[in-house]
């Protein structure tokens, strides 16, 4: 099949408000309005440099990769966490302006940069690394595919926080380890070459860990990974219930 | 540039493992099934069969509490309905109450509530006197 060429290239007129927070002059974030041309196929990343460059270079966000990788700009479009690099703009409804703002639960810094220290803090508390026991083996630690299929779920996170941050547990209570933070240790605890099970799930079902969450599901609609949050944490509980004391 | 630096991470509140929490949440998950069988079965005996809400009065009720059956059927009612009700305030308490003062008496009130309406609802099905005038 010969690939169809567009007959035309429709340009459209997209406003975009967003919540803009200078911490030397503001109180509190107000909202402010762009319009600028963009293409169905544009992302909201792109759009949100255009006006960078274009109508006011004063606005600040985070970006990277731009191909969904690096999880560096999760933010609030029209009021649900995504990566701006991955939402196209024919996917929201543009009659009316696009709603974009920071994260919410951690503190805000500029505009739609927020400081990732408390989200990055639950994820090491967990030790997101390989724990060994006894003499590390001379070649490698063989798993089968069986045993690398059980947590392959949760390798996929690249720590983005559109679940942590859309959690409404997490945005009540700051101390709450967050979806993220079980995720990694998912990762970890159904590892079968690891050893650190027990601490991990001992970490999990503290005050602030696992049982706090109220199975809502915000968290898995967020993943723009796609991972399966609740299960993964629900799967954590299953285990802390069932485990050999 | 160098990866940031690790704390020690967060221990485990508890020293020995003592699972408040998951007692807690695991008491709420069976709490709710037996209550959904014991309130529905209350309220189809009191409200629809034979008579319905028409033939409730002192002598009805005093007829139930003869019976062990339905003792225990009640007590189990007002205990478990008592603290999966209590155990859910308190989780909302944490959540909203900004300030520990708040916290804390909010948690209070809810304990007192609680125990006097447990002990108010034991005391009655036990010591029911069919005969009071
Ligand atoms: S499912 Fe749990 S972790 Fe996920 S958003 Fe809801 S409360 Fe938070
Ligand atoms: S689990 Fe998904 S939403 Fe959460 S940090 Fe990882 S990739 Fe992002
Ligand atoms: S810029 Fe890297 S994930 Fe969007």
């Amino acid at each position: 099949m010969a690939a169809t060429v567009p007959e035309q290239i429709t340009r459209l007129q997209v406003t975009f408000k967003i919540a803009r927070f200078i911490p030397e002059t503001d109180e509190e974030p107000h909202y402010e309005e762009y319009t600028v041309e963009a293409l169905p196929t544009d992302r909201v990343l792109t759009v949100l440099q255009k006006i960078k460059d274009e109508v006011d270079g004063t606005l600040t966000f985070r970006r990277s990769c731009a191909h969904g990788i690096c999880g560096s700009d999760a933010m609030r479009i029209n009021g649900r966490n995504r990566l701006a690099c991955k939402t196209l703009i024919k996917d929201l409804n543009i009659k009316k302006p696009v709603v974009v703002e920071a994260i919410k639960g951690l503190p805000l810094e500029k505009d739609l940069v927020v400081d990732m220290e408390p989200f990055f803090q639950a994820y090491r508390d967990v030790m997101p690394f390989l724990i060994s026991e006894g003499h590390d083996p001379t070649k490698e630690r063989l798993q089968t595919i069986e045993d690398r299929a059980v947590f392959d779920d949760t390798t996929k996170c690249i720590l983005c926080a559109c679940c942590t941050t859309s959690c409404p547990v997490f945005w009540s209570d700051g101390q709450y380890f967050g979806p993220q933070a079980i995720v990694g240790a998912h990762r970890f605890i159904f590892d079968s070459r690891d050893a650190g099970t027990d601490v991990r799930l001992d970490i999990l079902n503290s005050k602030e860990g696992v049982w706090r969450c109220r199975t809502t599901f915000n968290c898995t609609d967020a993943c723009p990974r796609g991972i399966e949050v609740t299960k993964a944490i629900q799967e954590v509980k299953r285990a802390l219930m069932f485990r050999r004391d | 540039m160098s990866a940031p630096a690790l704390n020690a991470p967060k221990t485990a509140r508890s020293g020995g493992r003592t699972n408040y929490e998951m007692w807690s949440w695991i008491f709420m998950r069976v709490s709710g099934i037996v209550l959904v069988f014991l309130v529905l079965g209350h309220l189809l005996i009191m409200n629809v069969l034979d008579g319905g809400v028409q033939r409730i009065n002192f002598a009805f009720v005093a007829g139930r509490w003869s019976s062990p059956f339905w003792q225990v059927w009640d007590l189990l009612q007002l205990w478990l309905a008592m603290i999966h009700g209590a155990n859910g305030l308190r989780t909302i308490i944490n959540d909203y109450s900004e300030r520990d003062q708040t916290r804390f008496w909010l948690k209070a009130a809810l304990m007192v509530a609680t125990v006097f309406t447990i002990a108010l609802g034991t005391l009655v099905i036990f010591t029911f006197d069919p005969n009071i005038s």
